[in-house]
């Protein structure tokens, strides 16, 4: 097997590794950043780009290719689309295999590894998904011209999306577990405000029916425990991230009851030279900004590492 | 009508004939240049030299010639971009709507072809 040497790995390729490859090569770290997916992470799952300071509306996909251009053009290694096994972090030499093929080692790595939507996980989920079910309402919306829709969620995307969804659907239903919302006031008053939207609170699905495609859902009240079924054409699923952990379950890195990776200040995890940046951290607020940031804190404290 | 990507395109319905004609394994990828669609992309160029023996395509969605892929029966049902197809010898044999991973798409490529 092949081996190859570096400085620091950053494992993910999202704004938070990306930004870590950045710092790092520009001081002239030799870095890798390894990413199992496209380069980008959830970035370029997003339609539109409004809020990053400096740069007026762009699209995901625009924005994760400009910060890729800025880490490459420093002289730092990317890798994509690859599997990724044999992670091994606890000792002084961190490594990782790709493809079975090349090994890759460090003094430090950076664990950028990011979050992924959050799933229902209740039957015929999986069946139906790109039948009926779609996670990106920019993306499918157009399939749902006046179709009835529910939209599941409480936060902001959810709320945004069911608006959204309202150009093309003739009634969107906003189906979430609490009585109240996690959505920013602006927000809630908006999707209260449209006409075509209606709301069933304290609630959650329980399963998706449909034979070639999506017909309905059975669901069920949280309060009362009452089980209903409803016809719709299509559901929308906005609830939340989840962090992508699961290659690190058994490396000894300390993770949370939800499996987010546990860092001191300087974004240290447990394990000494294993540092950890962006989503799949457990933190409150998840934004690009928040992970260029963490992306930075963890570059800078990790150089100092190995200059030490 | 073509994709801005570094695939190679299908932009016609008779290129489309014509790939599946002159090539025993096919993957073509109907989309648009969005969110879902993307990964795809990327996932696909970047398996064109391990998968050497798969011609891999894409198509633009809202071309009147992606007709051949939008309305194929095993794509009827189908309500979530991209529109992704598998042909061995010129024959449909599997499609999946929605974004899919690198692994699920190399677990496709590895059964039919």
């Amino acid at each position: 097997m092949e081996t190859k040497q570096y400085d620091v790995i950053i494992l993910g390729g999202g704004p938070a590794g990306l930004t870590a490859g950045i710092y790092l090569a520009r001081a002239k770290a030799n870095a890798l950043v390894v990413d199992t997916s496209t380069i980008g992470g959830q970035t370029v799952l997003t339609y539109e780009v409004a809020n990053y300071p400096g740069v007026e509306k762009t699209s995901g996909y625009q924005l994760s290719s400009t910060m890729r251009k800025q880490a490459e053009s420093f002289g730092c290694d990317i890798v994509s689309n690859v599997s990724v096994s044999n992670l091994e972090v606890d000792g002084k030499l961190k490594s990782l295999t790709v493809n079975g093929k090349i090994k890759y080692e460090s003094k430090a790595i950076i664990l950028a590894t990011g979050g992924r939507s959050r799933t229902l996980n209740v039957p015929g989920e999986i069946e139906f998904k790109g039948k009926g079910i779609s996670y990106c309402a920019t993306c499918d919306g157009d399939f749902f011209q006046d179709k009835e829709i529910v939209v599941v969620g409480g936060g902001n995307s959810a709320l945004e999306e069911a608006d959204s969804l309202t150009k093309y659907a003739s009634k969107v239903t906003i189906l979430h577990e609490f009585d109240y919302f996690q959505a920013l006031g602006h927000a809630v008053e908006k999707a209260k405000s449209n006409p075509k939207i209606e709301f069933i609170m304290k609630s959650h699905i329980t399963e998706f029916h449909g034979d070639s495609k999506l017909t309905g859902i059975s669901y069920e009240s949280l309060d009362l425990g009452k089980k209903s079924v409803m016809k719709v054409d299509g559901v929308f699923i906005f609830i939340g991230y989840v962090a992508n952990t699961e290659k690190l379950t058994d490396s000894g890195v300390g993770l949370n009851e939800r499996g987010e990776v546990i860092t001191d200040e300087n974004l240290q995890t447990n394990i000494e030279g294993v540092f950890a940046a962006g989503d799949n951290r457990a933190v409150r607020y998840r934004q690009i900004t928040t992970a260029v940031a963490d992306g930075t804190i963890a570059a800078l404290n990790t150089l100092e590492y190995i200059n030490q | 009508m073509i994709l801005s990507t570094n695939l190679k395109h299908v932009a016609t319905s008779a290129e489309h004939a014509e790939t599946l004609a002159n090539n025993k394994n096919v993957m073509i990828c109907c989309g648009r240049m969005g969110p879902m669609c993307l990964p795809v992309y990327d996932v696909m160029e970047g398996l064109q030299s391990e998968y050497s023996h798969v011609e891999f395509r894409d198509m633009a969605f809202d071309s009147p010639e992606a007709g051949v892929i939008r309305n194929h029966p095993a794509c009827r049902s189908f309500m979530g971009l991209p529109f992704v197809v598998y042909y061995k010898n010129g024959e449909l044999v599997a499609a999946t709507s929605s974004i899919q991973n690198r692994d699920q798409i190399t677990e496709i490529l590895d059964r039919e072809f």
